[in-house]
């Protein structure tokens, strides 16, 4: 049996997802993240929201949850709260977590409460047929955006960063093996850890945005692509259209679980008192 | 020795004292007016209890995180009012879905919108109702007095426990703030349900598999029986699946196991009803002061009984069907433009003259409002 058979729900296959699809790719890297933490299959908990990529908690052999859409954080944040041994991962689409789910998003982070969150990025809502999201880059065409969208897209790794994530990283599908190292690495982050994953959508994005199958894709996931590393010796111009990818944020900061067991502490009537 | 706990306490704080003493360990919610004091009790007294108490960013997290709570096996509650219990409506249904127990406490002001927020009103009966999509069972309970709030309080936990749902506990700001010398029952003897955990090894467990009560045994998240739980149609493993049959049973079931034990559900309260002409039928605040118009249209011959429901869904048909079998006339008195009063015109049907005394202004109806529109049938 591969590693990924090892935790996936073999017996739910098919998956929903399209031919070419790059969800399946990050699935993957989140699968071998999770082996290789050697956590088992019962004190790990996997949280979704709404749309694709929040498909895949229902592939997965753990403890699941697939809820509403964009709340996935606020449903982890109760189970997390109330079971602070669980080990809690999310996952979230672009406009899952960004749009619908934001409040949720900052606020997680705000309290570097100990969740691992994966973004998975399409650039679109897939599930209802190719609307525009906040991460959809301006000026594509999708079908709430038949001449372009206007929008600005949001940097979600800065967005994390400012509101208090304290591990933060981006990958690509393209980039499989270095997503799941960023995976295994926020797992172990003691706080709010936030991976964005840029994934291939071909169907609902690539096709009205003339970007070829789902092979092609990768290379435009390759090619736009720069690690932190490489992007931290070129000057601010040179990154324009850039992708950067790898661990962008890393630091320490009380967790939120921790602080309120140390409230409790601190509170309870002391033995031998009254 | 029993101990008698007599206290003054605000019709919030008995619905805080309530939910401990029936085992909440989980609050999460988000302020709003007059709901609040709920909230600021429970953030003071259940870290004491090694309980959690979390202020979320909105109502819908708040939500939200009462359902992860209780997944992960902790009694949980949450408490609102008007807007708020919109904002939940969503995630309401999830936990509907998902049969996981928890409770909304939703204190009642005017409304639509912001409307009156630190007055009183019956105005959500219908939202509790109806408010999320779908169809789907609901139970709500509303209590008339500090005293009331406490045992229904403990009742919503236990219905949701036992029938593994959301119960909605409808006070209303009449309610919630009014002060009231009570006497609280000795914690130890209050009746605690627990839901009911599976009885077979996790390999044989199907998480949404219903005994013959129509409902399934609930393991925790993190026990070692590792399940899915989705808000999508699902069958017996708790997987999608959108086969009409598995949709059509799965929501009968869900309807049935409420439907089931609508006795158990149903708390109702006769008062003078034995020869009455009159039948006052209303619930909550209100009927404070229909007990008081009953009293006084007593005193001068006037053949006046009340029956006041404490839950009201499942609405009580059958008791009021029997309680105004030899009435002449029912009236409705609720703070709104009539939400139960439909409901009452359902169960009785055209044989007798059924009224409605509304209210919608904030203030409360008034006993004498009540003996006055009395007054125009005997």
């Amino acid at each position: 049996m591969s590693v990924v058979e090892k935790y996936l729900r073999v017996n739910k296959m098919p998956h929903i997802w399209c031919p070419g699809c790059g969800n399946g790719i990050v699935l993957g890297a989140f699968i071998r993240a999770i082996d290789k933490l050697g956590y088992s299959k019962e004190e790990t908990v996997v949280v979704s929201g709404i749309g694709c990529s929040s498909r895949a908690s229902g592939y997965l052999d753990f403890n699941t949850l697939h809820t509403t859409h964009g709340r996935a954080l606020a449903f982890a944040t109760g189970i997390k709260v109330t079971r602070p041994e669980l080990k809690v991962f999310v996952i979230m689409g672009d406009g899952d977590a960004t749009a619908i789910g934001g409040n949720h998003f900052i606020h997680a982070a705000r309290r570097n409460i100990d969740i691992t969150a994966i973004v998975f990025n399409n650039s679109i809502y897939g599930m209802t047929g190719g609307q525009y999201s906040p991460l959809t880059p301006p000026g594509s065409k999708a079908t709430t955006a038949p001449y372009g969208t206007l929008e600005k897209p949001f940097n979600i790794p800065e967005l994390a960063k400012a509101a208090g994530a304290t591990y933060v990283a981006r990958g690509t599908s393209y980039h499989a093996k270095m997503l799941s190292d960023l995976i295994y690495k926020g797992a172990q982050n003691k706080g709010f850890s936030m991976i964005e994953a840029i994934t291939q959508c071909p169907i609902s994005f690539g096709r009205r945005n003339k970007m070829g199958s789902g092979a092609d894709m990768l290379k435009w996931q390759k090619d736009i692509s720069i690690t932190v590393k490489a992007a931290g010796k070129l000057p601010p111009e040179k990154l324009e259209g850039k992708l950067i990818i790898g661990e962008i944020y890393n630091s320490e900061a009380p967790e939120f679980t921790e602080q309120y067991a140390e409230l409790v502490e601190r509170i309870s009537p002391k033995r031998g008192e009254g | 020795m029993k101990t008698v706990k007599r206290k003054l306490l605000q019709g919030n704080e008995a619905c805080a004292e309530g939910a401990l003493a029936a085992g909440v360990r989980f609050f999460a919610g988000y302020p709003i007016t007059p709901s609040t004091e709920i909230a600021e009790i429970m953030a003071a007294k259940l870290p004491r209890l090694g309980g959690r108490f979390l202020q979320m960013e909105d109502e819908i997290a708040g939500m939200a995180a009462i359902i992860g709570a209780s997944l992960a096996g902790t009694k949980s509650l949450t408490a609102t009012s008007g807007p708020g219990f919109s904002l939940k409506q969503e995630n309401f249904g999830y936990a509907i879905m998902t049969e996981t127990p928890c409770v909304v406490v939703d204190v009642q002001r005017g409304g639509p919108s912001t409307g009156l927020p630190t007055s009183p009103s019956q105005g959500d009966v219908m939202q509790a109702r109806w408010g999320t999509h779908g169809s789907h069972p609901v139970i709500a309970l509303s209590p008339a007095s500090v005293r009331e709030t406490f045992d229904l309080t403990v009742k919503a936990v236990n219905f949701s426990e036992k029938f593994r749902l959301p119960v909605v506990l409808l006070l209303d700001e009449v309610i919630g703030h009014m002060r009231e010398a009570i006497e609280l029952p000795d914690y130890d003897e209050i009746e605690i349900i627990d839901r009911k955990k599976p009885q077979v090894p996790p390999e044989e467990y199907l998480p949404y598999k219903a005994d013959e009560d129509g409902v399934p045994p609930m393991a925790n998240f993190g026990d070692g029986y590792r399940f899915h739980v989705t808000g999508l149609t699902h069958d017996e493993t708790g997987f999608p699946s959108n086969k009409p049959d598995v949709s059509a049973q799965l929501i009968k079931r869900l309807n049935d196991k409420i439907e089931k034990h609508k006795d158990e559900i149903i708390i109702t309260e006769g008062y003078q009803l034995e020869d009455a002409e009159v039948v006052i039928f209303c619930y909550g605040c209100v009927a404070r002061s229909a007990k008081r118009a009953v009293k006084e249209a007593r005193e001068s011959g006037k053949k006046v009984g009340l029956l006041r429901t404490a839950t009201i869904w499942p609405f009580p048909a059958q008791v009021l069907q029997k309680s105004v079998k030899d009435a002449k006339y029912v009236l409705v008195p609720e703070m709104n433009e009539g939400q139960l009063l439909e409901e009452v015109e359902r169960a009785i049907g055209c044989k007798l003259k059924v009224e409605g005394l509304n209210k919608i202004n904030g203030e409360l109806i008034t006993p004498s409002e009540i003996l006055e529109k009395i007054g125009e049938v005997i």
